[in-house]
This record gives C-alpha cells, structure tokens and sequence, in this order.
C-alpha cells in the first residue's frame, strides 16, 4: 500500500471524478459559513467559508496570512470564532476546546509541532487518554495500542522513544498518529510536508490515501502546487482574511489558483539582478562547522548583493545566520569580512565588526517589545547617545528615532508608542531601523516577512532592494520560495547542515528543491558551490 | 557518516544522560562519604550514619514535594512555612483542643492538601507566576503560623509518644544493632509512594507533560489546570507529612520555624538533577540531593569547620552540579 495514486480510484468508487456529484452526500462533513475572527489590531477573518466532505482532501490555500490556519484553528476548538456558523454531520456546533473538537473527531496536526519532547512516543499519542488499570497507567497497553497504529501506517518506530529525540519527519508521524487513535473524522493538516524529503513525503500521501479511503475528510494546508495537484479533490482559496473561491484540483490550472491567491495575474516581479560581481567581498564564511547542525560550510556575500538562502526547516540556515552573528558557538571555521579574519565570539563582536542580525522571532529575539519605538531603535546604539557621566541624550535619541521613522515609513502614533502595539510588518521595520542606525554594512535577515501582511511584505521587499543598493550586503533567510527567487541575487541552498550548492539568481524551483533534499549520502562536490 | 537515525539508536542517549546526571550526583555522595570517613573515624560509626539520616528527613520529604512541582516547570516556595502551618495545627489539635493522635496528624495533612490546593489554583486559575503566588503564600502561612499560635511554641506533652513518630525507631525494636528512626522510614516510604506516583499514575504522567510543554497538552484537550492544582495540592500534603514530622522531631510546633527550609529543599531538587525548566527529575536524584547536604553539613561539623562555611560549601555545590550538567547538555 505504499503506492499513492493507485489506491485513490480503487477505494473511492469513482467520486474523485465527480466531486461536486449531488446525492453523494445528503450533507457535507464540515459546513463553516460567514467566519469572523479579530485579534487585536488586525482582522484575521472576515466571512471566511470552508466545506469537508467525508473522503476528500480539501486543500486551502492561500499566501501568509491569507487566514488559513486561523479558520482552522478555529475548527479544531483552539481560537473561539468571532461570528458565524459551524455545522458538523449538518449539526450547528459550537467548539470551545480542542478537547470539544477531539470528541466529535477533528483533529488538527501543527505547523509547530506540539508534542512533548521528554515524552515517549507512545505517551505522546495518548496523553489525557492513557490506558489505566485501576488507579496506574497501562504501560504495557499504552505501547501495545501505540504499535497497533504504527503499523496501520505502516510505520516502523519504537512506541518508547522520546518524542525529543526524533527527527521533524518522524515527529509528524507521531501527530498523525495521535490524530489517528482519536478516530478523527476529520484531519487538518497545517504545511505537513515543510520538512520532509521526498520519500518523507510519499510515505505521507501514502496515509493520506489509506485515511481517505476509510472515509476521512483531510483539511491540507500547503504553499506547494504539486503537491496540490497530486494529492487534492478540491482547493479553496483565501486572501486577506476572505474567501475567494473554491476550484476542483484537477482541472484547475496552477495559474488560476495562484492568481486567485495573489489577487491578480503574477507577472515576473523579479527584477533585474544587478551584475555585482565585481563588487569587494564583503563578507567570507570558511568552513563553519558545529556538530550535525553545520557542516563546513563556506560562502561569500558581496557588497550591493542579496544572497538568498533557501531550504527545508531545520536545515541549519538559521544556525550559519546565528553562528556567523556570534549568538552560538562554532566548533570550526573562519569569518572575513573585508577581507580580514575576525573573531566572533558573542553578537557584540558581531556588531562591532559591522553585522546586523534580524532574527526569524522578532517578538523572542529581535524586539523588546516592552520598550516603546524609540528605545527599539537606539538600542545597539546606546553608546553614541551616552554623554557624561552615562548620562542618556533623550533629545538626540528622538531625532534619530523620528529620523528612522520617517524613512522607513513605520506607521506608528509616535516614538514613544510600546512596540508591541504595531502590526508585524511595522515591528520588522522597526528591527531593520536599528540595524540601520548602526549603519551596519553587513545585514542578515532571518524570514525577514514571517507572520506580516501582503501590502508591508511588498514594502519589506523594496525596503532590502534598497539596502543592497546602497551597497549593503544583505543575507536573506526565508522559506518561502517565491520570496527567494524575487529577491536574491545568488541563492544558497542548505540541507541537514550543509551548504549543498549556490544557485544564480532566477534559478527554478526545482533546482532549488533538488538541492534543499539532497541527503549527505548523495551530496558530491558540487562545482556550483565554488560559483561567486 | 550516515544520518540513518533509526528510532531506537537516539534515545538511548538521552536516558543515559539522564541516568548520567544520577550518576554524577551518586558519585558525589559517595566521593564525600570517603574524604569524610577518611578524616575522621567517627564519621562512619553507625550512630552517626544514623543521625545524618534523620537530619535528612524532614529536608528529604520537603525536597520530594518541591520536586513533583518543579517538573511541572513551577516553583513552591511555600513549602517550608507550610510545614510549620501543618506542625502548628496538629498542636491546636491535640494540645489545645485534646483530640485524639489520628485527628491532629490527619488535620496536618489535610492542611497542607488545602494550602497547596490554593496555591494551585493562583497558579493555574488565576495565572499568577508559581513563584510569585507560592512566594505570597510562603508570607501568608508564615503569619496564620504565628497568628494561630499566638507567636509560642505548642508542645506535644499531651499526646504520649508523638515524638516517636520521628525519633523512635520500629526497625530497631526487631533488630536492635540498626535503629534506623521512623523519620528515616517515613522519608523512604514517602519517596517510594511519589516515585510511584510519578512513574505510574496519570498524575505523574500529566506532571512530566506540563513541564515539557503545558501547551501541547493543553491541546491534546487534557485539563491542564485541574492536574497542576492537584500537583500541587499532592506536594502540599507532603508538606503536611513534613510538618508531623518536624514537630514529633521537636516534640513541638515552632511557629517562628520554617522560612529557609524551602531553599535546601530547592537546591536538593537540584543537586540532584531535576532540571528547574520543568519535564525532567527524578525523586531518587533529589534522595540523593537531600543525603549529599546533610552529609556535607554534618561531615564539616565532625572537621569542626565553623556552620558559617558549611553554607558557603552548600551554595558552591549547588552551582557546580548545575554546572556539570550545562557542560554534559552543551557537549552532546
């Protein structure tokens, strides 16, 4: 049963050929009508709609924070909707705890995966459902249940190990599987394939075949087309928090459904990619190495370049950016910039050398997002504000601050305005302009556009554009493939902590993905590395 | 180097590590057993051995509640002012109102389920940070103590042999050469009992959970808030166990007795390997912990090293063993 398309016609009797066939189903599985969902400062969702029948797969699609895992999260009990209906079986629910969601059978497996790490597998899958005799648990059932899964899926793991200690992939079956023991009806899937490799993948659809032919209905999640076009009935489409439309998989062009998701026909945005080869090296990473995380890996960003980095979670991007910035410790390699050796032991290093880190969780990382705008800003730059006797000039600090502001067009009621009272796209900003009063030659951005709307991703875009053009290195980090073909100027491809090839700009997604999945055990020494 | 993890290969490694830390701590113990019985010949007579024992008790049974909440990922820091509550409304029982001996131990216990029942649900209900609410509640049961007490200590004159319950000794009644003090026994038994709870009972099972990611399982739909309070409300029986204790030791109810306690119980826990980021511990680690501070205490008194440098050597080994356990995780 390893097979995925064969399955499909054999156990679903012909309704993959007609899925909008009345008297299939007198009702639909899931029915959510007009959803409505605010969070502070922003409209999540804005009568939002989605249907599931029992036996499809539904793929919602739509960009970042087009709403889809809000309506989901909705669905599987964890946000209360704002307003709207919700049928199940043609019955109005109300669900206002996973727990509710789990009972009537809607299970939702995570983006971040939610399992906990000092657990076992097996402790995982039943928690809040252990198997007891009397008062104790039932180790011996609680593993015996679990093997009894596992190997519906055809899946062999050991129900004892700790959930920490296994790989993304492994931990995803070990959701599903939880998802599976509450004989779910109904299967959301938020971006399940982000870290898998191919055969990672196929195992995947395999199950999502097998679910599917009992009468599952799948909710998936995903960014990426082929994958629709494999494994899906039906896509709807959302955009800004609203519904857009609902299209058979099949027989809908890709091109149709990306421009329902972008809200018009994508033309190619990518702009000319500026010939800076001849541009001084601003910055060189040789051989940097830590444990399985980094592995060797060597690169150069010249000045007015974008080097875009592309690949799966967990690839160790994030570990080079943080290692380069001195925020963890390296085992080997050597740092130049300008040429000469530097020593990064800490990111005040990093600083005084000219690097500037913007990092994949502003809230974590980047933002102290207690302090207001102002005080965001100067920061890294204390010092320069400092006058006699440690001192701080408020005066020269508001200048700087309403400077910045103004020429990154931040919307915020003033400098003194908390941080975290602006939108995502507003606190980016904010980071960049720290990093900007610093004048930092050298800027690594870390999914620079995570969690921000459409309109301020575009002004990001043009913002980094601007920062190499005025002969800036920039680093970007994203995992949003068309972020990195439109922007990057050379694109640098990780998997499992190594540098598996640099691709020119304009490079296709297929060359990317053929390098973000290539295993240590086939990489070669590949010529395209040594391109610069 | 092939990256082939199959699922069994990995794990192994962090239960080694886990039983690594145990280990170290062991060693620890019985490293400072040797320096001290190589100083000085009374160190290993039985009647010492003993009394490090039974300095272990109450310590040893505060450290073992402290330990169920700190997996959870909280803190109490009411536990030894608890303790003192607990003593001192056994003494209201049994010497001011004259019930009978099973009233006032059932009374401390009950107690010290109700204390930290409010502190679990502060914690859990009312979202208030477990050290801010457990560090109120530490002031609160030091002042009832007092208020209870009318500031005087309460003796046990009345209740005839409640201060066997800790210093007599059932086992030395059958084997005369091993009086092992029913504190001793006590602190074993309430070990053995939390030991079990933790790796049996779905009460234990939710207390790793919590402490290893309370959002995950509030998620898989448990009732995260109703297992912590009752964590809690588990350790604050323990404490009560802890307060009979302390007083049949004394043969009272100290009311000005208590703050203090909860910090070596803490660096107990902590000795012993129980990670204060909660998902981890175990209550043999935190035996442990408890026997290497009062072997330290009473080894440096037999030395004659003045108390005042026992607890400078105290706070150096809490933060060398913590250490030791940042280099192992930074190594692997």
């Amino acid at each position: 049963m390893l097979g995925t398309g064969g399955d499909l016609h054999v156990y679903t009797d012909g309704c993959r050929d007609f899925p909008h066939a009345a008297g299939r189903r007198l009702t639909a599985l899931v029915e959510m009508v007009d959803i409505d969902k605010q969070f502070p400062g922003v409209r999540a969702l804005h009568k939002a709609r989605f249907d599931l029948e029992a036996g499809e797969v539904h793929a919602l699609m739509g960009e970042n924070g087009a709403g889809k895992s809000t309506l989901m999260k909705i669905l599987a009990g964890i946000y209360r909707r704002d307003g709207g209906d919700i049928r199940f079986d043609g019955k109005p629910v109300d669900l206002g705890s996973p727990r509710e969601a789990l009972n009537l059978g809607i299970a939702i497996i995570h983006q971040e995966l939610a399992l906990m790490r000092d657990l076992t597998a097996a402790q995982n899958i039943f928690i809040g459902r252990e198997p007891r005799a009397g008062w104790l648990l039932d180790e011996k059932k609680l593993n015996d249940d679990c093997e009894a899964i596992f190997k519906s899926m055809h899946l062999a793991m050991d129900p004892r190990v700790n959930a920490g200690s296994l790989t993304i992939a492994k931990q995803q079956m070990v959701e599903i599987a939880k998802a599976l023991s509450f004989r779910s009806r109904v299967l959301i899937m938020d971006e399940p394939t982000a870290a898998l490799n191919d055969a990672e993948i196929n195992e995947l659809f395999a199950i999502i075949n097998r679910l599917k032919a009992e009468g599952v209905g799948i909710v998936y999640i995903s960014h990426k087309m082929d994958e629709i076009k494999r494994i899906a009935d039906r896509v709807t489409i959302m955009r800004d928090s609203e519904y857009v439309g609902t299209v058979p998989a099949a027989t809908t062009p890709i091109e149709t459904i990306i421009s329902m998701m972008v809200g018009r026909t994508l033309s190619n945005e990518q702009a000319a990619i500026p010939d800076t080869s001849a541009a001084p090296v601003a910055l060189e990473v040789r051989g940097l190495s830590r444990g399985k995380e980094i592995r060797d890996v060597s690169f150069t960003v010249r000045k007015g370049e974008i080097l875009g980095f592309a690949g799966l979670m967990g690839a160790g991007r994030t570990e080079v950016a943080r290692a380069i910035f001195g925020a963890d410790p390296i085992e080997a390699g050597e740092i130049l910039i300008d040429g000469r050796p530097v020593a990064v032991k800490t990111p005040r290093d990093a600083v005084s050398a000219g690097i500037g880190y913007l990092s994949e969780d502003r809230k974590h990382f980047g933002l102290a997002t207690g302090l207001d705008v102002r005080n965001n800003i100067v920061l890294p730059s204390l010092e320069r504000f400092t006058g006699p006797a440690g001192v701080l000039r408020e005066g020269a600090m508001e200048v700087a601050a309403k400077g910045l502001i103004q020429q990154l067009a931040i919307k915020t009621p003033s400098d003194t305005q908390e941080a975290r009272l602006l939108s995502g796209g507003n606190q980016q900003k904010v980071v960049i302009a720290k990093w900007l009063l610093r004048d930092c030659p050298i800027l690594i951005f870390d999914e620079p556009t995570r969690g921000i709307d459409v309109g301020a991703k575009s002004e990001i875009y043009k913002l980094l554009n601007r920062l190499a053009g005025e002969g800036r290195a920039v680093i970007m980090i994203s995992s949003e493939l068309p972020e990195i073909l439109r922007l990057s100027h050379r694109i640098a491809v990780m998997c499992e902590g190594r540098l598996t090839g640099i691709l020119p700009g304009g490079a296709s997604q297929e060359e990317i993905m053929h390098l973000a999945t290539l295993r240590p055990s086939a990489v070669a020494p590949d010529p395209t590395t040594k391109a610069a | 180097m092939s990256e082939t993890t199959t699922a069994g290969a990995k794990p192994r490694g962090i239960r080694i590590t886990g039983a690594y830390h145990r280990l170290l701590a062991f060693s620890g113990l019985l490293a400072l057993l040797v320096v001290f019985s190589l100083a000085s010949p009374n160190f290993l007579q039985t009647a010492n051995i003993l009394a490090i024992l039974q300095a272990t008790s109450v310590n040893g049974v505060l450290a073992v509640a402290v330990t169920l909440v700190i997996i959870t990922g909280g803190i109490d820091l009411s536990v030894g002012t608890l303790m003192t509550f607990c003593a001192v409304v056994a003494g209201v029982i049994l010497t001011y109102l004259g019930l009978p001996l099973p009233l006032g131990l059932a009374g401390a216990i009950l107690t010290g389920l109700a204390s930290g029942f409010i502190s679990g649900f502060i914690i859990a209900k009312m979202k208030v940070p477990p050290f801010i609410a457990t560090l109120g509640m530490m002031l609160i049961l030091k002042g009832l103590s007092l208020v209870v007490s009318g500031t005087k200590p309460i003796y046990f004159n009345n209740t005839p042999g409640f201060n066997q319950i800790s210093l007599g000794s059932v086992v030395g009644q059958f084997v005369p050469a091993l009086p092992i003090p029913n504190g001793v026994l006590i602190l074993f038994a309430v070990a053995l009992i939390a030991n079990f709870i933790l790796r049996r009972t779905a009460l234990g099972r939710y207390t790793f959970a919590l402490g290893s990611n309370e959002e995950a399982v509030r998620l898989s739909g448990v009732n995260v808030d109703r297992w912590k309070i009752a964590v809690y409300a588990l350790a604050g029986s323990i404490c009560g166990i802890a307060g009979i204790l302390i007083a049949s030791r004394l043969n009272s109810a100290q009311p000005a007795l208590g703050q203090g306690y909860e910090l070596d119980a803490i660096a107990a826990v902590v000795i012993g390997g129980t990670s204060l980021s909660g998902g981890r511990g175990t209550v043999l680690g935190t035996l442990i912990g408890a026997l290497i501070i009062s072997v330290l205490a009473n080894g440096l008194r037999i030395l004659s090293v003045a108390q005042e440098w026992q607890t400078v050597v105290t706070g150096t080994i809490i933060i060398l063993a913590v250490y030791a356990d940042i280099l192992r995780r930074r190594r692997l």
